[in-house]
């Protein structure tokens, strides 16, 4: 059976701007992938290429193991886009039975408001809606007609606590029914709730690809700052496992993702330790880490 | 929830275009009656202005016997068809362009051809309303008597003449954002409208628009109604060549239009 999603050295570029540059991925039926990255890596421009919606200038596109644009592939997938509208004058029951009417064997309209958390909506006008519950119609509208493969860009972006908590339930639903998941997201913690398969993309190019586990583990996620008497001997610094941002006599500025570790062979080594500060690092910080580390093993 | 994900490709069939279209139409004939500016514009005001030019004069004739109520009826026909054509679709193209409904449709299995197609059935079923308001207001307010077949034959010729202003609705809705999309529409067609004498006769109007409108598609839109109450017009021929090289250059324009924002958005 052919994959959901094949990628074969797809390229984008506009203008002067490669977006994607080089992108291999197959995307079995049932898989279940974040596609990782800041702002700008190039996720958005993937997905349009995997739905057809951007055509690649070079390399190839297949949905179902057909052009992207065929009504058969598109037929069999639900999608959510970032900056995409629906018209203002219908009400959320009406516009979201208007898309069920696209697809061939739909859910019914009071199970899709139910799943996206809409029900007490449905009557309401789509422009009247917040940012948050706009969200949630565009999910609906993604999941609307029972789709074999969800693509979701950025979907939890505007959605408070408990809206975001409901996506996560949905969509973890949607995979253990068997269901192919592709999302795209810059926060880690989401990927790792979801995916078990994040695919990492920085600068148009895809630098991790694995489970969420093993990116975790390569990803340094803490930021660790502490001042130490005596300073560090150099010896000492590099048997830590982290990576070190700055060094200023006896202050130091690593980035971990073990930092329990490095606050453990301190004190086993008996240097004290003061102004210790422990927060997580931002997502670009972590990417930073990630491609040097791509750069450093080539 | 269930489980579809071993359902090969061959077994799933698209729902199929006609019940597509039907569905389409349908959401957009809803979606234009609740725009009351739409409504308004293309509904009423071709009513309103018929009971400023035309009722005053609705029981009048023209020296060879044929009615002057029903030639002005038929003239505020061609300016309410020609009206819906150009802002439905210079408005509404505009606004879904601005909104970015495209965009999201543009990934459902919803072919552009049926969104479109729907578009274009919509407009036609409301040309037909604002046909039957006005040439009802005619009849049952202003006492214009003309055998059914005539008012049919005003009422097809109207809506088979109104592929250039579909053309033209497309050019404005593609070429224009949503800002400027209504200023256009009204610049161009109000324009058009008053020098091809749909709101005064020709006769009327100074020299310069009659010398003019003989080179306006809206002068030749409107010969094909009141040709079908048997006014002494031009040959429907030429009329309907007119017609023809007006939707071909504003075709060509909005095509045009198109296809750039095509490579834009979906290149």
């Amino acid at each position: 059976m052919a994959p959901v999603v094949e990628l074969v050295a797809a390229r984008k570029r506009f203008g002067n701007v490669e977006a994607v540059r080089g992108v291999d991925l197959t995307i079995e039926p049932g898989e279940v992938v974040a596609m990782l990255g800041p702002n700008g890596a190039g996720k958005t421009t993937s997905i349009s290429l995997m739905l057809g919606l951007r055509q690649p200038t070079s390399g190839v596109a297949r949905l179902f193991g057909l052009p992207p644009d065929d009504r058969r592939a598109r037929s069999r997938c639900g999608v959510m886009l970032q900056e995409s509208g629906v018209t203002a004058v219908l009400t959320v029951a009406e516009i979201v039975d208007l898309f069920r009417g696209y697809y061939p064997a739909p859910l019914p309209t009071e199970r899709v408001l139910a799943l996206a958390g809409l029900t007490d909506k449905a009557g309401i006008f789509t422009g009247r809606l917040s940012g948050g519950e706009r969200q949630r119609l565009y999910f609906a509208l993604a999941i609307c007609g029972d789709p074999e493969a969800l693509f979701l860009d950025e979907p939890s972006v505007g959605m408070d606590v408990t809206a975001r908590r409901g996506m996560v339930e949905t969509i973890r639903a949607f995979a253990a029914a068997g269901k192919t998941i592709v999302l795209t997201t810059h926060y880690l913690d989401e990927a790792d709730q979801l995916a078990r398969r994040i695919v990492v993309i920085d600068h148009g190019v895809v630098i991790a690809d694995a489970p969420p586990l093993q990116i975790k583990a390569r990803v340094a996620s803490k930021r660790v700052s502490f001042s130490t008497t005596p300073p560090l001997t150099d010896e000492l610094l590099a048997a830590l496992p982290a990576r070190v941002l700055e060094r200023d006599g006896a202050r130091v500025r690593l980035l971990s993702g073990e930092p329990e570790r490095v606050l453990q062979i301190l004190f086993e080594r008996g240097v004290r330790v003061h102004e210790l500060e422990v927060v997580g690092a931002d997502l670009e910080e972590a990417f930073v880490s990630l491609t040097r580390g791509r750069e450093a093993a080539s | 929830m269930s489980s579809s994900v071993t359902i090969p490709i061959a077994a799933v069939t698209p729902v199929p275009f006609a019940r597509l279209l039907l569905r389409q139409t349908l959401a957009e004939i809803r979606i234009r009656r609740r725009i009351p500016a739409f409504s308004v514009v293309n509904l009423a005001l071709p009513v309103v202005f018929y009971a400023f030019f035309g009722l005053p004069v609705a029981q009048r004739f023209f020296a060879d016997g044929r009615s002057v109520g029903a030639h002005v009826l038929a003239s505020f026909g061609a300016y309410a068809v020609g009206s819906v054509m150009v802002y439905a679709f210079g408005i509404g193209v505009a606004n879904e362009r601005a909104m970015r409904i495209d965009l999201l449709l543009r990934a459902t299995p919803l072919p552009p051809a049926v969104h479109l197609l729907a578009k274009i059935v919509t407009a036609l079923v409301y040309s037909c309303i604002s046909l039957a308001l006005l040439i009802g207001f005619g009849v049952l307010v202003g006492g214009v008597r003309q055998p059914p077949g005539v008012w049919l034959s005003v009422a097809l010729r109207l809506l088979g003449g109104s592929l250039p202003f579909i053309a033209l609705g497309f050019l404005i809705g593609y070429r224009y954002g949503s800002n400027a999309a209504p200023a256009v529409a009204n610049l161009v067609y109000l324009p058009l409208s008053f020098a091809s004498g749909l709101f005064m006769p020709l006769d009327q109007l100074p020299g310069f628009v009659r010398a003019i409108a003989p080179w306006l598609p809206t002068y030749h839109y409107a010969q094909l109604a009141w040709n079908a109450l048997g006014a002494p017009t031009e040959r429907m021929g030429i009329s309907v060549l007119w017609l023809a090289g007006y939707t071909a250059i504003f075709l060509t324009l909005a095509l045009r239009a198109y296809r750039r924002e095509e490579d834009r958005k979906f290149g």
